[in-house]
């Protein structure tokens, strides 16, 4: 880990890189800990976090894929074979029965933090 | 299919000929005799099974015979059998037996003949020599395609339907043509003297002689092994080869010597209900005549049919009085005839427009209060040919001035109106398989109808009913953009607009997605817009171009550098190992002539590829939609049987391609004689090397789809073929739809333009759009800017940046990927996997010395 770890009452924080590092409408693989997690940062500056695991093909990739938009909803998809996920909720779009792990994210001092799930 | 096949059948059923129509009683009958009462006996003269005649032309350029057949799998078993080179020789009709030419004896309850017609020959002296042919049969094409490749012309005898086909294909074979027709004008059958004369100024000016009034007197072999013809009028022709094409006679030998009632031209006569005059005995098709007419189509063929096998199994069906409606590409130029189009009912009047320069002429022939179509006659233009079809005899809404000049209106196409002609399917049958049978596309309705399967004249008309139903797929890119592919490259292009933002802000919705995302990167790489990782662009590549290699199963990536040609050094092969051997990758050939390095890392490849542009190798574009390989075969350099230097071509198309973006990847193949060792012909272009120069080929698919590519072009000189193949390429980028590649391509022009590799060629080479000096230009642009994509990434620390595992671990690898040791190289570990195989994580990590 490059950043120090910050200890809140309730979860631990985990600077991962600078916002402005993150490309608008693209994500960016960071370890917190030992999880893979995938940060994005959509078109409008906010900011998401979800499991950088990818259900469908069991590969670390989330982080790659396309973000966009379906039906107003923010989402990415998988690289490996397009799944979309919907970044807020991490649900599968294309299947019901698939979630993603979310992971609390937020800016603080132009530093990008994501929380323990 | 086979239910009852312990039952022995009762009766049988002998049927001469296996030719279009013979073929599809067998069809009708089996459709409609799922007890088998019918045991089948077919026999066929020619050595092949019934293929697509109508279609024949198509084998010179390209179509093989097995593409032409037109047996459906499973239709001949133990109780239908077909005897192919083997012709009926006689008739018993007392004991109801047909003898063949093998001696064969055959009994039958019910005789069908089905043995089409033959090509009138005239009776001039030297009518018989070496070096004439007709046009009629798969046979005939091998030997007119033979005999056209040793001499350098030919002529046509017989200006009609049939006549300018054979020019056509005497013309794509590289023959100085003459057609030689006795009438005062071409087409005399179908045309008028004023559409006669548009249509031979259009073949004119393609560069056949056209001599019409002109009769043969006399054939007289040259010393040479050509021929002199002798006009009438006492002028005189020397050719390498005649081909005879001046109408058809029925086939009618058989009937005759068995002592059948024949027609009064000839003909085996038959009542409505095909029956000959011994009513054990029918006919169909070309052979018959019914009721005093006879037919030289395929679609009365194929009623006449589906009476008789109506009839033979206990029904009434009769032959109607047939469309003897006609349309056709003769070189290119439309020409269309439908209904009374010589205006013979009484009274009626015809309408006429002509645009002599234009090379177009219409004429409506109405009822003399213009309240009723009767005919029509179309030439240069017969796009509302299918509608104004099917409006014959029907009251008229327009007036013909409107219906000439404005074209049909087809949205109140009754039910009843028939759509396809050859397969006489109405719009009616389509609507209910566009309803009932979710038949959304002109594909389905194909399937489902055979409506459009024959001549295609109709395929028009179906996709107006397709899109009238609203069944029609949307060809909306995704539900981000309402334009096509193609439409939003015109947009592109056309508003200077150069980022997704103001792209999607302006001419589309929502945020973008997996599929317009890396469209519009596509577009605005093929437009020339810097290198594709530059700024946002980066955000709308799909994970390959993304990170410029190819995603495997388990998230590391694969490298492939550009082999161009397949021809490497030891240097550059030596190289490559080296790095797949310091980095630890899984080594193999490609498909493509190349070689392929698996299961990097993404944070390896900067490092990969810094050692193999040093050394010389650059981008393969593996991960694009983009030129993939040229593929080639030793050629005349080393090869004993090269005619061509077939390497250096294939290198010099892939340095002049290499990372052109497009709708879909593109493949090369370039062949050093017809042996054809570098399957160009399974590939978007082929070229195979010829005595003379090269044969261009196109359209060409391995994959799921597979499918041979057309000859385009032949004997070009290497610049000719580089112009078209620039053209080729850079309207394919311009105009296919995302994802498609040039098979599916050429198959959609087909659709939308009748026959899409004439469409291409009015194109790409009579240059009918004016765009050829424009795609020229871009892609001159496109060769001029050039660069390697890897070798600018490793040049740009910001875009070596994402090459990490982590952002805020850039070193650590995905401690998830893991690879096993497999034949002494690494593979991704597979669920069943036991633990105790050996297991490397992420490979073994090396000092990577920079050069
Ligand atoms: C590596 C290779 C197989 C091999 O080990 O030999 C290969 C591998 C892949 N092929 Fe292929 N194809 C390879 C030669 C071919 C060939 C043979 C050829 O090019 O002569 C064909 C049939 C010819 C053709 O394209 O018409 C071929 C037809 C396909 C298709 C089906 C295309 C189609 O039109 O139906 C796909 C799927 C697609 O592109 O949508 C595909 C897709 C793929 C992808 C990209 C699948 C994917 O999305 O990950 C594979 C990954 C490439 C990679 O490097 O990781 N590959 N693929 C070959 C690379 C050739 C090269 O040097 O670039
Ligand atoms: C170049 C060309 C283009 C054409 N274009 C069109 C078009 O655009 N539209 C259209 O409607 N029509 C077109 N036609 C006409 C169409 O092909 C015919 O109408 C159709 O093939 C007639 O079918 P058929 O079965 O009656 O005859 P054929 O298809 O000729 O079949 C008759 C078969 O019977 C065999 N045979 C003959 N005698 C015997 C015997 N004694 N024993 C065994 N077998 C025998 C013959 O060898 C032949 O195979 C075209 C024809 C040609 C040649
Ligand atoms: S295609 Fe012809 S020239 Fe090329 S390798 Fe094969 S036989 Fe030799
Ligand atoms: S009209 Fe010929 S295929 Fe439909």
């Amino acid at each position: 880990m490059t950043s120090g770890t910050v200890t809140a009452p309730a979860r631990t924080w985990t600077a991962v890189c600078g916002y402005d590092d993150l490309v608008p409408e693209s994500g960016a693989p960071a370890l917190v800990g030992t999880d893979q997690v995938a940060v994005f940062r959509t078109h409008d500056g906010a900011v998401y976090a979800l499991s950088n695991h990818d259900p469908f093909s069991t590969a670390s990739v989330l982080s790659r894929g396309i973000v966009g938009s379906r039906d107003g909803v923010p989402t990415v998809a998988s690289p490996m074979h397009k799944q979309v996920f919907d970044l807020r909720t991490g649900a599968c779009l294309d299947d019901p029965e698939v979630r993603v792990t979310v992971y609390p994210v937020r800016v603080r001092a132009g530093r990008v933090e994501v929380g323990s799930a | 299919m086979t239910p009852h096949t312990n039952v022995p059948p009762a009766r049988d059923l002998v049927v001469v000929g296996n030719g279009m129509v013979g073929q599809r009683l067998v069809e009708a009958v089996r459709e409609r005799d799922p007890e088998r009462r019918w045991r089948i006996t077919v026999l066929g003269e020619e050595s092949r099974a019934a293929y697509d005649r109508v279609a024949l032309t198509s084998y010179l350029t390209g179509t093989t015979a097995d593409e032409l057949g037109l047996v459906p799998e499973g239709c001949y078993d133990e109780h239908c059998v077909l005897h192919l080179g083997d012709a009926a020789q006689d008739i018993d009709r007392v004991a109801r037996t047909v003898t063949t030419a093998s001696g064969r004896t055959v009994g039958y309850d019910a005789l069908v003949l089905a043995t089409g017609s033959v090509p009138f020959v005239p009776p001039v002296p030297g009518a018989g020599a070496d070096g004439c042919f007709v046009y009629r049969t798969l046979d005939d094409l091998d030997k007119i395609r033979e005999r056209a490749g040793r001499v350098g012309s030919g002529v046509v005898v017989g200006g009609g339907l049939l006549g300018l086909e054979a020019a056509n294909a005497l013309h794509s074979l590289g023959a100085d043509t003459t057609v030689v027709e006795f009438a005062p004008r071409l087409m005399p059958a179908q045309v008028d003297q004023g559409g006669g004369e548009v249509l031979r100024r259009r073949i004119e000016g393609l560069g056949l002689t056209v001599r019409v009034a002109t009769a043969t007197e006399r054939l007289e072999p040259l010393d040479d092994g050509g021929l002199r013809m002798v006009f009438a009028d006492g002028d005189v022709l020397d050719t390498g080869m005649v081909v005879f094409s001046a109408g058809i006679r029925p086939r009618d030998g058989l009937a005759r010597a068995a002592g059948l009632e024949l027609g009064p031209r000839g003909g085996v006569a038959v009542d409505s209900g095909c029956r000959t005059s011994d009513p054990a005995v029918w006919a169909v098709g070309e052979c018959a005549v019914v009721d005093g007419s006879g037919y030289g189509l395929v679609a009365p063929g194929y009623e006449m049919a589906e009476v008789v096998a109506d009839r033979l199994l206990g029904g009434s069906a009769t032959f109607g009085e047939s469309d003897t409606s006609t349309k056709l590409k003769l070189l290119g130029v439309d020409v269309a005839s439908f209904g009374d189009a010589h205006a013979a009912t009484p009274d009626a009047l015809e309408v006429v427009y002509a645009d002599p320069v234009g090379g177009v002429y219409k004429k409506l022939v109405v009822t003399d209060d213009a309240s009723q179509l009767l005919g029509g006659v179309l030439v240069g233009d017969a796009s509302a040919y299918a509608a104004l079809r099917t409006m014959v005899g029907e009251p008229l809404t327009d007036t013909p001035e409107q219906l000439l000049t404005a074209g049909p209106q087809v949205s109140g196409l009754d039910d009843a109106a028939q759509v396809c002609s050859c397969q006489n399917v109405t719009a009616g049958t389509i609507r209910a398989a566009i309803h009932d049978e979710a038949c959304h596309d002109v594909a389905a309705v194909k399937g489902c109808t055979r409506a459009g399967t024959t001549c295609g004249s109709c395929v028009p008309l179906i996709k107006t009913l397709l899109a009238q139903s609203g069944a029609a797929a949307s060809n909306a890119l995704c539900e981000h953009f309402e334009l096509s592919r193609a439409e939003l490259f015109d947009v592109v292009r056309a508003t200077g607009l150069r980022t997704f933002s103001e792209i999607i802000a302006r001419h589309g919705s929502g945020r973008g997605c997996d599929i317009c995302k890396p469209a519009v990167a596509s577009i605005l790489a093929s437009l020339g817009t810097g290198h594709i990782l530059d700024g946002e662009q980066a955000t709308l590549q799909d994970t390959n171009d993304r990170f410029l290699a190819n995603i495997q199963r388990n998230g590391t990536y694969s490298v492939v550098p550009r082999v161009p040609g397949g021809e490497l050094t030891p240097e550059a092969l030596i190289t490559i190992g080296e790095v797949a051997r310091d980095f630890g990758l899984y080594s193999k050939i490609t498909g493509g002539q190349r070689i392929d390095l698996f299961g990097a890392r993404v944070e390896q490849l900067p490092a990969i590829w810094r050692r193999l542009v040093d050394a010389g190798l650059e981008s393969g574009h593996a991960y694009g939609k983009a030129l993939r390989t040229v593929k080639s075969c030793v050629g005349s350099t080393w090869c004993r049987y090269g005619v061509q230097d077939s390497t250096s071509l294939a290198i010099m198309l892939e340095t002049r391609y290499r990372g052109l973006r497009a709708p879909h990847k593109i493949k090369a193949g370039v062949s050093g004689c017809a042996r054809e060792c570098a399957e160009a012909r399974s590939k978007d272009v082929g070229v195979i090397a010829t005595e003379n120069g090269w044969n261009l080929y196109v359209g060409g698919n391995g994959g799921f789809r597979p499918r041979h590519a057309d000859l385009f072009a032949s004997d070009l000189t290497t610049d000719r073929l580089v112009v078209l193949v620039d053209r080729l390429l850079m309207f394919y980028v311009r105009t296919a739809d995302r994802l498609q590649r040039t098979a599916a391509w050429l198959e959609a022009l087909g659709d939308e333009h009748g026959d899409g590799l004439a469409y291409l060629h009015r194109v790409l080479v009579d240059d009918d759009l004016t765009i050829c000096a424009d795609l020229d230009a871009a892609v001159q642009r496109h060769v001029g800017s050039y660069t390697d994509e890897w070798a600018a990434v490793l040049d740009d620390e910001e875009k070596l940046k994402r090459f990490v595992s982590f952002v805020n671990a850039p070193g650590t690898p995905d401690p998830s990927i893991r690879f096993v040791t497999e034949r002494g190289q690494i593979r991704p570990t597979a669920a069943d996997d036991d633990t105790a195989a050996p297991v490397t994580v992420a490979g073994p990590t090396l000092e990577v010395v920079r050069r």
